[in-house]
């Protein structure tokens, strides 16, 4: 498993992603994949940036991971900011016109339809979201 | 992330280069704003766009809503990855995508 360790900031997001990508492209991920996991730690860690830290700074840890049989990517997103699970929000109504369409869920709603498994735990005071991929 | 421009007649061409994501769509909107408001038409061209998050889509209805009562706004050379957000997220009944 590799892991680096940022500040919780919408800047930080492409180091994050360029982190990911190494990895995946060491595990001959296809593209498509990468480009799903790259759009979900998009919608993630900006969560975290956005409402993670409403009193100050704090940092977040993206761990990344290879598993074998079946395939897949395990990427984790820690940070110690308040207490927030992404799961509880409901998921928007994708059938809406544009006119009464409002954004709000629907990064959530893009990790929960791409991604085979999204779970969240707080522990330690650590907010823990964890994505897995199969490729 | 680049992004070129044109107004000709009332019609706003932007061609998007890269990925439209929490980095580099408040900057995108910045950039077109004034345009936007001014145009009666949006081309958007996905031919370089690489990929988008729900940042972009933010972005895509704001212009979208900017349009209505004027001529719209069309999406056009959209790949696979953009196209299967618009299809998880439904934009793909409210966009005109050529």
């Amino acid at each position: 498993m590799k892991s680096i360790t940022l500040p919780a900031t919408i800047d930080s997001i492409n180091n994050a992603t360029d982190f990911i990508n190494e990895v995946l492209e060491e595990a001959d991920c296809p593209m498509r994949t990468k480009i799903q996991l790259d759009i979900a730690l998009d919608e993630l860690m900006s969560n975290v940036a956005r409402y993670a830290y409403p009193q100050g700074e704090g940092d977040i840890t993206v761990s990344v991971e290879i598993l074998e049989t079946p395939k897949r990517v395990v990427l984790t997103l820690i940070d110690s900011g308040i207490p927030y699970d992404p799961l509880k929000k409901d998921d928007p109504d994708v059938s809406l016109s544009a006119e009464e369409r409002e954004i709000g869920g629907l990064g959530i709603y893009i990790v929960k339809e791409s991604m085979d498994d999204l779970q969240y735990e707080y522990k330690n005071n650590q907010n823990i979201v964890t994505i897995v991929k199969r490729f | 992330m680049n992004l070129e421009k044109a107004m000709t007649d009332g019609v706003l061409t932007v061609n998007l280069e890269g990925k439209l994501d929490t980095g580099t769509a408040p900057q995108a909107e910045k950039e077109l704003e004034a345009d936007v408001l001014s145009a009666q038409k949006v081309v958007l061209d996905m031919k370089s766009l690489k990929y988008l998050s729900s940042a972009g889509l933010r972005l895509i209805l704001k212009i979208y809503k900017n349009m209505k009562g004027k001529d719209g706004l069309i999406v056009k050379n959209v790949n696979e990855n953009i196209m299967e957000i618009f299809e998880l997220t439904g934009f793909m009944d409210i966009l005109q995508i050529e």
